[in-house]
């Protein structure tokens, strides 16, 4: 199976604590996967680690073909690899509106007037077209990580990586993210999704990992891996909340 | 949604009201020596220069998030091309000033190149070696005065216009129409692409990079082209000034101190901000400039006030609560009826 993105061989420690001890991940195109894992397993670090946030002690990360493990960020989002970060990062003193056209214009490379109704049309994907033109850091942490969400898009990604974009969301908010999530998959983009929202998640992607201790101790389709022993035994004394 | 169906507009009604009133003083300013005596031009003329510098360092620390406290290293290279151009070289005083302007927009690109090295508050004191190593190079140049300094021979000052009255006109419309171009060119810019990402880098650097601009390079263009119009600006104060020396030249309180206060009381990283606050200082230092070193204690405490209670500045304390602003910056999603 061709791989589109590909982490290999990738560790990462803070100090004592490994987030990631050498593991291999792939991506097939059009694949959508899912990660689980108990908190601060290293979820987040590792989509860091893919696109050059953060980087590996040791690993590369491969994309396409290509070896981009020193690329800075821009240079991978340019290549369409996109990220919903955990805790949003807003442009807080621009318009929600012109949050999308700087992801639209700066990740595609387009001219700016070309992406305006294409950054309409994700505003009304994503739910936030009555709230186009309020300042972003007046936004709420939902509408924030909707915002998280249209701005990956904008910049047309091959690979979008979510993380945590479902918690919170009422029970129809979230058939509708799972639908648009379905959507956005259907134009052919592949998926990486970090979900504490365990039902969302299995209703949407192919294949699952669980990330513990820096490494997947399960992966393979989802419905069994949840019921698999490890992943039993680590989320038995996890809170209701996760 | 199609095409058709969408409109983006930049000019609010608050902006408009910002524009027409904008547009009206700079006429006005522009007619000032129909109006002002010697005195208040010469005044005016000044506070156009801080408006220029003030305008320019928000760009460099309020955009783009450079947070020099060595702009003076500018102010005084573009001082000190200036008179070296009209010494040494014979050049008329006004193409001087552009010549100051393009040799350090030259000079800022090593300069940018190792300070960018630094991370940090390292960026910062980075910023003012580099200004104090300027200073002390100027010193060692012997036909420019050494440490105690030149005036402009009274040739070179003739030559801009036969009577004094004309001279000290066309300085102050120099003076005005510097500012006029550096705040305009900053609206323009921002305006622009490369206004979106400076925004963008403004208000979250990791979104920015993560959302494909390239804040390393942009970075290092803000630097470039604020160093050349802080070097016009110097070129043009100490044309007025009719002397320089290399404390006077390389002051990091004229210079640098006075401007962060004024783009920090007017509002850091909006253009209205660096506006308001040359207003304010120019205010308290022709009310308070009397009260000797107490005046500098009173800025302090209205810097201190100011941070306290309007952590964005005067202007984005009004301009938050009543949604205004002077300049058409904004891209507003509408919907055709
Ligand atoms: N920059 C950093 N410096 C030091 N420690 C860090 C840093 N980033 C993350 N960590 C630590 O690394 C571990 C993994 O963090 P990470 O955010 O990747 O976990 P996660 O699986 O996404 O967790 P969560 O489910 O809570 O989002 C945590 O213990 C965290 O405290
Ligand atoms: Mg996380």
């Amino acid at each position: 199976m061709p791989t589109l993105l590909a982490l290999e061989q990738i560790s990462k420690r803070f100090g004592a604590v490994v987030v990631a001890d050498q593991i291999d991940l792939a991506l097939a195109p059009g694949e959508a996967l899912g990660i689980i894992g108990p908190n601060g397993a290293g979820k987040t670090s590792l989509f860091g680690m893919a696109t050059g946030t953060l980087s590996p002690d040791s690993g590369r990360v491969i994309f396409d073909g290509a070896d981009i493990t020193t690329l800075p960020p821009e240079r991978r989002c340019r290549l369409g690899l996109a990220r919903s970060f955990q805790i949003p990062q807003p442009f807080g003193g621009m318009t929600v509106f012109e949050n999308v056209v700087v992801a639209a214009a700066f990740g595609t490379g387009a001219r700016e007037r070309d992406v305006y109704a294409p950054c309409a049309d994700i505003l009304d994907r994503c739910g936030l077209s009555q709230k186009a033109n309020r300042p972003a850091g007046a936004l709420t942490l939902l509408d924030r990580k909707r915002l998280e969400l249209a701005r990956a898009l904008a910049t047309k990604p091959r690979v979008l990586l979510l993380d945590e974009v479902a918690g919170g969301l009422t029970e129809h908010e979230c058939t509708a993210l799972v639908a648009l999530i379905k959507d956005i998959r259907a134009d052919g983009v592949s998926v990486i999704w970090i979900e504490h929202i365990v039902h969302a998640l299995v209703s949407v992607v192919d294949r699952l990992v669980v990330l513990h201790g820096g490494r997947f101790i399960a992966q393979g389709e989802p419905h069994s891996v949840i019921k698999s022993a490890p992943v039993q035994e680590i989320y038995m004394g996890i809170p209701a909340d996760a | 949604m199609s095409d058709a169906a969408i409109r983006v507009e930049h000019a609010t009604r608050a902006s408009r009201i910002g524009m027409t009133l904008l547009a009206l003083l700079v006429v006005a300013l522009a007619a000032a020596p129909l109006w002002a005596d010697r005195a208040s031009l010469r005044l005016m003329g000044e506070i156009f220069t801080f408006v220029a510098l003030a305008s320019l360092w928000n760009l460099l620390a309020g955009y783009a998030g450079l947070v020099s406290v060595g702009q003076q290293a500018y102010v005084g290279f573009g001082g000190y091309v200036l008179f070296a151009a009209a010494i040494l070289f014979g050049v008329p005083p006004i193409a001087a000033i552009i010549v100051a302007g393009a040799l350090a927009a030259l000079l800022a690109v090593p300069v940018a190149a190792l300070m960018f090295r630094l991370r940090g508050h390292y960026f910062a004191i980075g910023t003012w070696v580099v200004a104090e190593i300027f200073r002390l190079v100027a010193a060692q140049i012997g036909v420019l005065g050494g440490g105690s300094g030149v005036s402009l021979p009274a040739g070179v000052i003739t030559g801009i216009a036969a009577t004094r009255a004309m001279r000290e006109y066309i300085i102050y419309w120099l003076a005005l129409g510097l500012a006029v171009l550096v705040v305009g060119g900053i609206v323009l810019l921002l305006r622009s692409r490369y206004g979106l990402a400076l925004t963008a880098i403004r208000d979250n650097e990791t979104a920015a990079r993560s959302n494909g601009i390239s804040v390393m390079r942009i970075k290092y263009l803000v630097y470039v082209v604020t160093a050349a119009g802080t070097a016009m600006t110097g070129a043009l104060i100490f044309l007025t000034k009719l002397r320089i020396s290399p404390d006077t030249a390389f002051s990091v309180n004229d210079w640098t101190a006075f401007v962060i206060f004024i783009t920090v009381i007017g509002g850091i990283g909006r253009v209205e901000g660096p506006l308001i606050g040359t207003i304010v200082f120019f205010l308290l230092r022709e009310t308070l400039a009397d009260l000797g070193s107490l005046y500098l204690l009173m800025l302090g405490a209205v810097a201190i006030v100011v941070m306290l209670f309007a952590p964005k500045g005067l202007w984005g304390f009004v301009a938050d609560r009543f949604g205004w602003q002077a300049f058409p910056l904004e891209r507003r999603l509408a919907h055709k009826p």
